[in-house]
């Protein structure tokens, strides 16, 4: 019983944690289904994000449910600034083209949120409104943080299927993102859905970076972790926003368990380990489908 | 411009153009002999960096410049031949033996990659090196009774018999033979059947494939030969720096290899020694810039790391053929002053949607 | 013999039969030309021949062999080269690599060898090179020689392609679309280079095209496919003038 206890409490945080990945790979295929760009620079995203949140909330004072739809909204300007500038001049090269610009872009902001002066290389801390309290669920204990982080999640994923579901340009971002140039000829102006869905994907980043910044401390360094969810994307399957939750949970839940019931230094590797695993069997990913060049 | 006028086959196969071409490579050769009397130790010590990482450069290009596979993995090479080097020299075996055996081990470790990775493209290709990255990084740091992780080895100055490579100059002649093989086996490589194999599995894998192209065979020769090269870098490497640890094989490394490739300029061999050269000089010269214009804080590591990456979106989204390329734009704009016109070197856009995941 | 036999050949992607039940065959030197709309199967045909797809059921044989499921990268091998709809060249390297690449299975030198530059290996690029020559002459293309395929016109192109596909020394030669987006004068010289593919170098044509000019002047026999399906088979004027072949051109 005991033993069980133990393994349920890991599963729960290792899924507080993955709804992170989770966020972040919803980021990285938001991206990808519209653009075809993989974005390397989706965990520096949250970094800038969760500077944000701390330089509104901490900084500058402001309660938590003002500062924190702030550095939403100014990560969403950012994201459609970043397409607007960096990202459409490459749109349509090739894959390494694309690689290298993003990763180019996360090595950018890391270094410059590195450089502004009330942020620096230091690690800082801001409080939400959930910091220090726990709730019991029968023998399991799960800190408010993971609980609001995995309800952000779930409400999140809610909201963006009625979005894609249900709105007109959510309808819109699905038509250009299944086909570029239909989308176009039907009068949809797809440049602007590009940079509204960086809006987007840089907004949900900015939430997961907040969520996230009362577990792992806000720092320039934080956006490794969204190296994290690229395993959590792959097996995905890159294309599907379920399959990035899916994904996110998974690894979450790996790590986890890697970290209490196997050797130090696993914990760190678990998620790479299961996304070779994953890669040698399912090339595409789990939910990921075999599309081939057509001549 | 020189036009050459060719009168036999056997032109399009020579090593050089022209003869000028070979003079002026020979002017570079004996600048190079020469260099230990007109430097110090300390530009001395960055010409034998820029010799080991240009051989680094030379086999990352060879994957990603002309074969067109992403690595975001290359340090793991890099560790894979520095560590044999170190260990194996700790042991007592004679660098002649060492060497070939830290190429040999990274290799290996290449062919390992390489066939796994045989079946994925793009983005997953790039995805699963980096993974693979990080595995090896966490075992060089676990796996303290070979690599004694974090507290790293102390690697000793290179000897072969009783020639000690103990004077920087000495240490400069190997690097600089090092590279002068390596490019000339690369060069060579380039020009008979797997480098027109490679070249043609980066441009069109369909088309290679109908033409009898082993898809498969070349993807592993093309990560076996990288890695091997990257691996004997590796292992000079170790002996540059003297103390080899885990943090000095992060990705940041993998991605300073690719700045190499991509800044060099992509599928040029020239590219991957102006990269090199580049990649040496450019934190000096961020020290000197940083000092000048009084600016503190934020750490070097920071610093070089943003212009790294700066330059590698600048040259992505500007100059895509990268410093080789920008060489040869300004030669042909003077040669062909008055007339050089700007579309001469157009890039062609390709909105092919089956770029995903073909 | 045939030099090609196809029998009961099927493709399906999902519920979609691409190639349903399809059996032809192609002589030793003739033209033999695939027909329909777009859609009908003919490309499919193509990559199923160089083993891009498999298939699901049926048999092609070359020269009395089995090749329906060898490697991809053996059927050149065997003496079957192609070329693309859309053109797949190596855009990045030149005019005279591309027709080189185009003899890589004829290569026998080995990767030590090679990295060394060693005599054997001199002597066989040398060797290949003038064969690369040849076709280069034939085609007409040593002005282009040592231009990037990439930068080049698309007609000039396609016969690169053409070029690359004869340099492997083929015995049949698969044509996608020879002369989508070429104009006429362009076509007209790929009408007669065809010919002379066949009539001076002996090599098989098996060819998917729409432009009926460029079909009466070259084929032998015709073969109509819509839907998947074989519609009419036979000389050129009589698949034309086939009742099917006009309902699946124009429609009902």
């Amino acid at each position: 019983m005991r033993a069980f206890v133990e393994f349920s409490q890991q599963v729960l945080s290792g899924a507080a944690l993955g709804c992170i990945y989770a966020l972040i790979a919803l980021g990285f295929v938001l991206i990808y289904k519209a653009t075809e760009v993989v974005n390397f620079a989706q965990g520096e995203l949250m970094m800038l994000g969760a500077f944000l949140g701390y330089t509104f909330i901490s900084l500058f004072g402001l309660p938590f449910w003002l500062g924190l739809p702030l550095a939403v909204v100014c990560m969403a300007g950012i994201g459609g600034l970043l397409d607007r500038i960096v990202v459409r001049p490459i749109v349509g090269q090739p894959v390494f083209a694309i690689v290298m610009v993003t990763l180019g872009m996360g090595f950018v902001a890391r270094s410059g949120a590195s450089l502004v002066p009330a942020w620096g290389v230091d690690t800082h801390v801001f409080s939400t409104p959930f910091t220090g309290k726990v709730t019991s669920i029968g023998p399991l204990v799960a800190s408010h943080d993971q609980l609001a982080i995995m309800a952000t999640t779930a409400a999140l994923v809610a909201v963006l299927f009625l979005f894609f579901r249900y709105t007109r340009i959510g309808i819109a971002m699905q038509a250009a993102s299944q086909n570029q140039l239909a989308a176009y000829y039907v009068g949809i102006p797809v440049k602007a859905i590009c940079s509204l869905i960086w809006g987007l994907s840089a907004a949900v980043a900015a939430v997961a970076g907040i969520l996230l910044a009362p577990i792992v401390f806000v720092h320039a360094n934080m956006g490794f972790i969204g190296l994290k969810a690229f395993p959590a994307a792959v097996l995905g399957g890159f294309g599907s926003i379920p399959g990035a939750i899916a994904g996110g949970l998974v690894i979450g839940v790996v790590e986890s368990l890697a970290g209490f019931y196997l050797p130090e230094g696993f914990k760190d590797v678990a998620a790479y380990v299961v996304l070779l695993l994953v890669l040698a069997i399912r090339p595409q990913g789990l939910f990921g489908e075999g599309l081939r060049k057509k001549v | 411009m020189h036009v050459v006028r060719k009168t036999s086959y056997e032109q399009d196969m020579q090593l050089f153009a022209h003869r000028g071409v070979a003079f002026w490579y020979g002017v570079l050769v004996l600048a190079a002999l020469l260099a230990p009397l007109a430097l110090n130790t300390y530009y001395l010590s960055l010409l034998t960096f820029v010799c080991v990482y240009a051989v680094a450069g030379v086999g990352l290009m060879l994957l990603t410049g002309y074969a067109g596979q992403v690595s975001l993995g290359h340090a793991a090479f890099l560790a894979a031949g520095a560590y044999t080097e170190a260990i194996l020299q700790a042991h007592g075996i004679p660098f002649v033996l060492s060497l070939p055996a830290a190429a040999a081990v990274a290799a290996a470790l290449g062919l390992a990659v390489g066939i796994p990775a045989l079946r994925l493209t793009g983005i997953y290709l790039a995805v699963a090196t980096l993974a693979f990255a990080f595995i090896v990084e966490e075992i060089l740091t676990r796996w303290e009774s070979v690599t004694r992780g974090n507290f790293g080895i102390a690697v000793e100055p290179l000897a072969i018999g009783p020639l000690s490579f103990d004077a920087e100059w000495k240490f400069y002649y190997l690097a600089f033979g090092v590279l002068a093989a390596t490019l000339l086996a690369a060069r060579n490589l380039l020009r008979t059947k797997t480098g027109r194999a490679l070249v043609a599995l980066r441009d069109s894998a369909i088309a290679a494939q109908s033409f009898g192209v082993h898809l498969a065979w070349y993807k592993t020769v093309a990560f076996g030969l990288s890695a091997g090269l990257t691996g004997l870098a590796g292992a000079l490497y170790a002996h540059k720096i003297a103390f080899i640890s885990p943090e000095q094989f992060t990705v940041m490394v993998s991605v300073e290899l690719l700045v190499i490739v991509v800044v060099g300029g992509l599928g040029s061999l020239h590219g991957a020694v102006f990269g090199a050269a580049f990649i040496v000089v450019l934190p000096q010269a961020i020290v000197l810039a940083k000092s000048a214009f009084g600016i503190s804080g934020g750490g070097q590591a920071a610093v070089d790391s943003g212009v790294f990456g700066l330059l590698l979106l600048l040259f992505m989204l500007y100059e895509a053929q990268g410093l080789y390329g920008r060489w040869i734009k300004v030669r042909y704009y003077l040669e062909l002053f008055p007339f050089y016109r700007r579309a001469t070197f157009r890039r062609q856009k390709t909105y092919a949607r089956t770029e995903r995941l073909q | 013999m045939s030099l090609l036999a196809i029998d009961n050949l099927s493709l399906h992607f999902g519920g979609v039969r691409a190639v349903e039940d399809v059996s032809f065959r192609v002589e030793p030197q003739e033209v033999f030309t695939l027909i329909g709309p777009n859609g009908a199967g003919k490309t499919s045909i193509f990559n199923l021949i160089s083993r891009i797809y498999d298939a699901h059921a049926g048999r092609i044989a070359f020269e009395g062999r089995d090749i329906t499921a060898i490697a991809p990268h053996e059927v050149a091998q065997r003496g079957i080269a192609r070329t693309f709809q859309n053109v797949e060249l190596f855009e990045h390297a030149t005019v005279l690599e591309n027709l080189l690449l185009g003899r890589h299975v004829r290569f026998r030198t080995r990767l030590p060898f090679e990295l060394l530059f060693t005599p054997s290996v001199r002597a066989e690029e040398r060797a290949h090179r003038e064969k690369v020559e040849e076709v280069i002459d034939f085609l007409e293309l040593q002005h282009y020689r040592d231009s990037r395929t990439g930068n080049l016109p698309y007609g000039v192109r396609k016969v690169v392609e053409l070029g690359r596909a004869l340099a492997s020394g083929p015995k049949l030669l698969l044509l996608d679309e020879p002369s989508s987006g070429l104009n006429t004068e362009e076509t007209e010289e790929m009408s007669f280079w065809i010919e002379d593919i066949t009539q001076e170098l002996g090599i098989t044509v098996l060819m998917i095209e729409h432009d009926m000019a460029l079909v009466r002047e070259v084929s032998d026999r015709v073969l109509a496919l819509n839907y998947g399906r074989i519609i009419a088979a036979g000389d050129v004027e009589s698949v034309q003038a086939h009742p099917e072949v006009v309902r699946a051109y124009l429609g009902e």
